[in-house]
């Protein structure tokens, strides 16, 4: 079973944890969007191998928050609160 | 050299000591230029390079595998064949694929070990014998074999399942799939490639993609640990590794990497003679031709290239089984693995050109690209061999994410990935 940290709980169990996407993926704004770069928002992903930088929800407390991490080894860098993190 | 498998040739074989026997496939040394490169050496690139070889004619391919044929998923899923699926498009391509395998023995004169022992799909509740009931109607329609199944059919198939009224799942009937079953894994991996060998492929393992060799805007071949290869189609049929190789070439897909687990018991004497499948719990089960339980289920959780998976999806998993299965806890687990699957929002595969002219894709088959390998083959071959989509591969382009014409088997036939 593998911990990762909450920024606000602490470390819990994996299972307490959802994905929510890749970090830095923003929403178009404007009324002037093509379709290519809404299907890049909604379907397209980097999905990378090794390092990579996730926002993730701890559904107990309900907070999401950045979590950098690795793709291959799972091991966890950092869980940082959204709101000191440059993006969500 | 004995070239031809059959039982006259094991029988003379047997009398000269074994000595006759050539290698399945051969193993050349990477040619500067081909014809086509396929990246990939498992079930999907192997079956295309031989399609192309065998459907279209052109056999100066070059098959390049970063380790070795069969390793990845091929040799990592649970075996099952089927086409219970619910959208016409979907039903063509999964069926082309069982129509193939119910011939691929012969065709390759290999025995890939299909056995059609049908597949029952469980309803533990009212609201699941009306959706079975849906998806049994829209196989129909789709001319795809399919019944539905009382509780007595399910206890006449699989008597060991969990038939108690208390039961937390309990089972009110079913549908029927009675031309899924299983095949070989490795013997189709093997079988193709022999077969792409014999028809002058050249197979080539150990030999990973570095980059693409991209000239005047197209795709003209690839640097790999082996040296530079080239060719003017390329198609890639790299599963969970997708993103990766489309990082190189410059463009995105629509693909999340997840780790799928899967796990053997002992061999024990037979006991289950069907593939049996819960939605309730997530499990689908089946014995191998050695004994073992064969038992899969959900997706892990957490995006992953690690081909081990996580203690928690394989507890729920195996605490399914035992509900379905409760004369299993006796069993002991033997082996446990996971491979890294390629998941799209929509739950159906993505075949076609990609954004970089000349490199053609075949990925997005998620947790059930096993059963779709002679399709995944047949229609690669054909987009690298004319340039242009089969009918049966069009609806699976790249741009219906742009379009918006998605093929949500997620939604139509509850598939869990």
């Amino acid at each position: 079973m593998q911990l990762f940290t909450c920024p606000f709980c602490g470390p819990r169990d994996e299972t307490e944890f959802h994905f929510g996407g890749e970090s830095g993926n923003l929403r178009p704004d404007g009324t002037d969007v093509t379709a290519d770069r809404w299907a890049s928002y909604l379907y397209m992903r980097d999905n990378p191998k090794g390092a990579a930088r996730e926002i993730w929800v701890h559904m107990n407390c309900g907070e999401f928050f950045v979590m950098e991490r690795d793709t291959v080894n799972h091991k966890v860098e950092t869980s940082i609160a959204l709101d000191s993190a440059e993006h969500a | 050299m004995t070239r031809r498998y059959s039982a006259l040739s094991l029988f003379k074989e047997g009398l000269a000591g074994q000595k006759g026997w050539e290698p399945a496939w051969r193993s050349p040394e990477p040619k500067k230029t081909y014809d086509a490169i396929v990246i990939g050496g498992g079930g999907h690139g192997l079956a295309t390079a031989y399609y192309l070889a065998k459907n279209h004619g052109i056999t100066n391919v070059a098959l390049l595998e970063k380790g070795w044929i069969g390793g990845g998923n091929t040799g990592r899923n649970t075996t099952v064949v089927r086409s219970n699926y619910y959208y016409p498009e979907s039903v063509a391509i999964y069926d082309l694929a069982h129509r193939l395998y119910e011939g691929l023995s012969a065709d390759l004169n290999y025995n890939v070990m299909l056995s059609q022992r049908g597949m029952v799909f469980l309803a533990h509740s009212i609201n699941e014998m009306e959706i079975t009931a849906r998806t049994v109607n829209a196989m129909q329609i789709n001319g795809i074999d399919a019944e539905i199944f009382s509780v007595d059919d399910v206890r006449r198939v699989a008597p060991m399942l969990n038939f108690s009224p208390n039961a937390r799942f309990p089972i009110l009937g079913g549908g029927w799939q009675g031309r899924a079953g299983t095949a070989r894994h490795d013997a189709v991996a093997w079988g193709y490639a022999r077969g792409a060998s014999r028809l002058g492929v050249d197979i080539i393992q150990n030999c990973e993609i570095t980059d693409f060799i991209i000239e005047g805007g197209r795709c003209r071949g690839v640097h790999t640990t082996r040296g530079s290869i080239r060719a003017d189609r390329i198609g890639m049929a790299v599963a969970g590794h997708s993103s990766v190789l489309a990082a190189k070439a410059g463009f995105r897909l629509p693909v999340n990497s997840y780790a799928l687990q899967a796990c053997v018991s002992e061999p024990v004497k037979p006991i289950l003679d069907t593939v049996v499948l819960s939605p309730g719990t997530g499990v689908y089960v089946s014995q191998s031709d050695k004994g073992e339980i064969v038992i899969g289920g959900a997706l892990d959780r957490i995006p992953s290239y690690g081909q081990r998976g996580n203690l928690p999806v394989l507890e729920g998993v195996i605490a399914g089984l035992l509900e379905m299965f409760p004369t299993f806890a006796q069993l002991k687990l033997m082996r446990q693995w996971a491979g890294i699957v390629d998941v799209v929002p929509d739950s159906s595969p993505i075949i076609g050109e990609s954004p970089l002219p000349n490199l053609f894709i075949n990925c997005g088959w998620g947790t059930g690209g096993f059963k779709a390998i002679p399709a995944g083959g047949t229609l690669l071959a054909h987009l690298l061999a004319t340039g242009k989509h089969h009918d049966i591969s069009r609806p699976f382009d790249l741009d219906r994410f742009a379009f918006g014409r998605l093929l949500d088997e997620a939604a139509g036939s509850g598939i869990a990935h």
